[in-house]
């Protein structure tokens, strides 16, 4: 198959390139979480992006707190931004680091004025930017304007055997073009994880992926109270075949293809080394995972599923496509791009490969994900440990 | 010829199923997806789709090879043909 050249993206003020046109209220703390979703319901065009954190962080965990608000609001996916927060001065913060990309971006603080005067207020300007962005238009972008990223869940022997290789074929095909990829699950790649640090570009970039999966490690060994058998595999997965976590891990691995990643990001790091692959340290829970690299800053996701897991996020168009013809034929309207025929070897994985560009551009064009249209838009904030 | 189990590389001792099920003492067609082979096994045990068959005699502590490399540890001694699962195999990281 020939590649296509070309999507139709929304162009950004600071040069990225949107496959979406979200205006978005971010709450930047629990309790702005009303205040922000009622103005999302008054104003059509507008999403509210409801959360659990932003009180009492310190340290790291502040720090990233702040880098997933401020990297959602600069996704290129979303073309403006109100901010509400309980008080100014966090506020201010983020919307001032939104700012820098030329977005309109504009910050209201609940103390002194109360839900309703803000609310009021919000509204205003939130009714102002969603009638801006409504004029905005898709124009011709190349391929190299996507920012892909990916993540298997509720995996089973289908996604190592044929769905993950699938994105890993994809992620050979296109590299060469020049797109930005990214590739997480620190946990979910141990028992792979010497054969994954030798897939760094550089001896820097493998020494800090081992030190990010021995980081991680550690505190496994730490802190856990039992062999964590009843948590990986899940469930589901050992329902579907997998047996141990390496199984799981060298499954997991074939997202990746024959590429090599250049550098290794913390969660929610705006990658700054140019087009190629990155690993990024996440949790291997869907939507923590996904949340962590829209605000990286990718803006189109690819998920392959095995038993059926049914993520989406608020603004990164999550495509799904499955190897199990079980999960194809009960729950087929989570899935946008089938590749079971691999299985009976009716498929090539260049073939499946193929089909999975096509699904995928499909959608950085316009179309709506399985998941969005039925309403996923899971936005789940990572915390490193408790609050002061 | 269909296929009724895919093997990922010519050095695993597991193949998958990739029909609904096979049943005991179904002959059942193996590919290898590394070198493109189709080899014949006779199962013993009722296998579902996604699930695990041993490709030779395993003993306990022998190592289980997917991908061509280790995914795990044998606790239960297992006939080539049987079911290879959490009954039998265990990981060696935890």
């Amino acid at each position: 198959m020939e590649i296509p050249k070309n999507f139709l993206g929304y162009k950004r003020e600071n040069g990225r390139v949107g496959t979406r046109n979200h205006v978005i209220i971010l709450p930047v703390d629990d309790i702005s979480n009303a205040c922000a979703e009622a103005v999302a319901n008054n104003i059509k065009g507008t999403m509210a992006l409801p959360h659990s954190y932003g009180r009492l962080q310190f340290g790291a965990d502040l720090d990233l707190h702040f880098r997933t608000m401020i990297g959602t609001g600069k996704n290129p996916n979303v073309a403006a931004v109100i901010v509400i927060g309980i008080e100014p001065k966090w506020t201010k913060r983020i919307v001032d680091e939104i700012a820098k990309t030329g977005k309109p971006v504009e910050g209201f603080h609940i103390e002194r004025t109360g839900d309703i005067g803000t609310i009021m207020k919000a509204s205003k300007k939130a009714q102002e930017f969603a009638m801006w962005a409504s004029e905005k238009q898709r124009e011709e972008c190349p391929l190299s304007d996507l920012w892909i990223s990916v993540k298997c869940g509720e995996s089973d022997t289908t996604s190592g055997l044929a769905a993950n290789p699938t994105v890993g074929n994809l992620m050979d095909k296109l590299e060469p073009l020049g797109v930005h990829l990214c590739f997480g699950e620190t946990s979910e790649l141990t028992g792979a994880e010497k054969v994954c640090a030798t897939r760094g570009a550089t001896p820097e970039a493998s020494e800090k992926f081992m030190k990010t999966w021995s980081d991680y490690n550690d505190f496994i060994l730490k802190e856990a109270t039992d062999d964590l058998s009843d948590s990986q595999p899940t469930a589901g997965n050992i329902a579907g075949g997998l047996t141990t976590i390496e199984e799981k891990a060298f499954g997991n691995f074939q997202k990746i293809g024959n590429c090599k990643f250049i550098d290794v990001l913390e969660p929610a790091e705006e990658p700054t080394k140019g087009k190629g692959l990155y690993f990024m340290d996440t949790s291997s829970a869907a939507a923590e995972c996904i949340t962590l690299q829209a605000a990286a800053g990718f803006n189109i996701h690819l998920f392959p599923t095995g038993q059926g897991n049914i993520v989406g996020n608020p603004i990164e168009p999550v495509v799904k496509l499955t190897a199990n013809p079980l999960t194809v034929k009960g729950m087929g309207e989570h899935i946008d791009c089938d590749v079971s025929k691999i299985l009976s070897r009716e498929m090539t994985m260049s073939e499946a490969g193929d089909e999975l560009i096509k699904s995928m551009i499909r959608v950085a064009n316009g179309r709506l994900t399985c998941a969005e249209s039925l309403g996923h838009k899971e936005f789940v904030m990572t915390k490193l440990y408790r609050s002061a | 010829m269909a296929t009724d189990i895919i093997i990922h590389d010519e050095k695993d001792n597991v193949g998958v199923v990739v029909i609904d099920k096979i049943t005991p003492k179904q002959d059942c067609a193996c590919w290898i997806m590394e070198n493109d082979k189709t080899i014949q096994i006779q199962s013993v045990d009722e296998i579902q789709l996604g699930h695990k068959i041993a490709m030779i005699d395993l003993n306990e502590g022998d190592t289980i090879l997917k991908y061509g490399h280790d995914i795990g540890k044998v606790v239960k001694s297992i006939k080539k043909g049987e079911h290879v699962h959490v009954h039998n195999v265990k990981t060696k990281k935890w």
